[in-house]
């Protein structure tokens, strides 16, 4: 079980210390051009959680390469890089310039990126691709607004991707209290934090039982308590975001707290804690329950 | 990078604003200009706050309750505790031989604190209404202008200004005197860098505004 950082909420540039207490880092999504992103104001507080409409601003893959890449394998974390396009064969390229390189551990595939206007090709022809050009380890970011995320999520399976990022945020709308007007300049924005964790908790839930996948598991976690409700879920590893904005080593106390929660279940290791959710880990259940009830 | 469990040792009205103490601990007061991000209780996100003045023992903010998260950290009672992270940014630079303070509204924030670094510069502050010009108390010999008289028409040339407010403020006090620094603002979820929130155009690039500033310089373009 891994904790990790969402992509988009961490620099590891501007927080090495933050970057050094989680177990792997994903990068910000590259996309194979600069992108400056979304005009600001880009981010406002809404019930229970945010909003973002950063629109995948980075440097581009070639600025990437030669100058971020480089500074972040000196931190000795291994690294996920997180890749956006806008054409299959661009997935590919990137995938393809990203194979060779050592102090990449595993490439996400952002396949759901809320705040552009360009829709992707399916997602099972870009995991194709993506397949094809890289022996990474890929792992497929899938949104939860679609009808059935299990669905794509099989496609993503049969096109070859290794693992799923569950999930990415969901379309929201926030007004001005004085004016009436939308408070970010797209209007909508990516919902993140607390709000979207029953959402992503079900698409955790779906895709693992129909794909069997590891899964990182991301949407509101901020304690012990949420990263073991993704665990039984099906999560295999755990994402942190809308938290390290209010508590940038909330991966530390989320590692302690989980701890002390899977004690609670008579659960040693976060790994044998994966799927309890589920009825066919009925056996698991039982002995959750059992050492539930002796510990109440 | 890691917040601080800070405890509130009091709260003053100030006209509109509220002034809010909190015990120091371990928190450094840093380069006046530089901001705190403060938990605004009940909330999800911390709110970027420069530092007014700074006590012995203390740091104190002045806040205008303009929304859930200012109102919040304004009726925030002693013994409370609240998460705190900083000072984060960059300052005012200090190296000026003829400082001037110029504020606009709750943009005199981080000037007491400035105004004590900088042995009382001379502070010309101005107010939509005088019930919040009551906060120039925290300045005592501040030379006080409201609207429609504008803190440009009061501006003695010559000088090293140092200025915070309004963005239209900002950039009229920029075509006076070019060389002034600004304290600029921007929605930020973070303040540290991780969540690109804060973006402005500056100089035609979109940068983030918490690694970047908050304090730029007037010849700087911010968009």
């Amino acid at each position: 079980m891994k904790i990790l950082n969402a992509s988009g909420c961490l620099d590891a540039l501007t927080a090495p210390e933050i970057v050094r207490s989680l177990d792997a880092f994903v990068t910000k999504t590259v996309t194979p051009l600069p992108r400056e992103g979304n005009a600001p104001p880009r981010i406002a507080e809404a019930e229970q959680g945010m909003l973002n409409s950063i629109g995948l601003a980075n440097p581009g893959i070639d600025c990437f390469l030669s100058n971020t890449l480089p500074r972040l394998s000196e931190l000795g974390v291994p690294i996920w890089v997180s890749v956006g396009c806008f054409e299959v064969a661009d997935y590919a390229d990137l995938c393809d310039r990203l194979d060779d390189l050592p102090e990449v551990a595993a490439i996400e595939l952002n396949v759901s990126c809320p705040n552009v206007d360009d829709v992707p090709a399916s997602v099972g022809e870009i995991v194709g691709a993506a397949r094809r050009a890289t022996r990474k380890p890929l792992y497929t970011k899938l949104s939860p607004a679609t009808a059935d995320v299990a669905e794509v999520a099989q496609a993503a399976q049969r096109a070859g991707t290794d693992g799923l990022s569950l999930v990415n945020t969901i379309l929201g709308l926030a007004l001005d209290e004085w004016t009436l007007q939308p408070r970010l300049s797209r209007a909508a924005g990516g919902l993140s934090g607390p709000a979207l964790k029953p959402i992503a908790l079900a698409a955790v839930y779906a895709c693992y039982a129909a794909t069997g996948l590891p899964i990182v598991g991301m949407g509101g976690i901020s304690s012990g308590r949420d990263a073991l409700e993704f665990i039984a879920a099906g999560a295999s590893s755990v994402a942190l975001g809308t938290i390290l904005f209010s508590d940038p080593v909330a991966s530390e106390r989320v590692r302690s707290e989980l701890t002390s929660e899977l004690t609670k279940f008579g659960v040693d290791d976060p790994d044998n804690a994966i799927g309890l959710a589920h009825a066919e880990s009925a056996p698991h259940r039982a002995r959750a329950e059992r050492a539930a009830s002796v510990s109440g | 990078m890691r917040p601080e469990r800070a405890e509130v040792t009091g709260s003053e009205q100030l006209g509109l604003y509220t002034l809010l103490r909190v015990r120091r601990g371990g928190l450094e007061p840093g380069v006046p200009g530089q901001f705190f991000m403060l938990e605004a209780p009940g909330r999800l996100l911390p709110r970027p706050m420069s530092l007014c003045l700074a006590p012995p023992g203390e740091l104190a903010f002045l806040i205008d309750p303009i929304g859930p998260g200012t109102r919040a950290l304004c009726a925030l009672e002693p013994e409370e505790r609240i998460s705190i992270l900083g000072p984060l940014g960059n300052g005012y630079r200090l190296d000026v031989a003829r400082p001037l303070l110029v504020g606009g509204g709750i943009g005199i924030a981080p000037l007491p604190y400035l105004s004590e670094v900088l042995n009382a510069p001379p502070p010309i502050l101005g107010f939509r209404t005088a019930a919040h010009a009551e906060a120039a108390a925290l300045l005592p010999d501040a030379q006080v202008v409201i609207d429609p008289i504008l803190v440009t028409d009061a501006m003695p040339a010559g000088h090293d200004v140092l200025a915070c407010g309004p963005e239209p403020m900002l950039e009229a006090v920029a075509r006076l005197e070019p060389g002034a620094q600004l304290a600029w603002e921007a929605p930020m979820a973070c303040g540290y860098g991780a969540c690109y929130g804060c973006a402005v155009e500056i100089d035609g690039e979109i940068k983030r505004l918490c690694v970047e500033g908050p304090v730029l310089d007037g010849e700087v373009v911010v968009a």
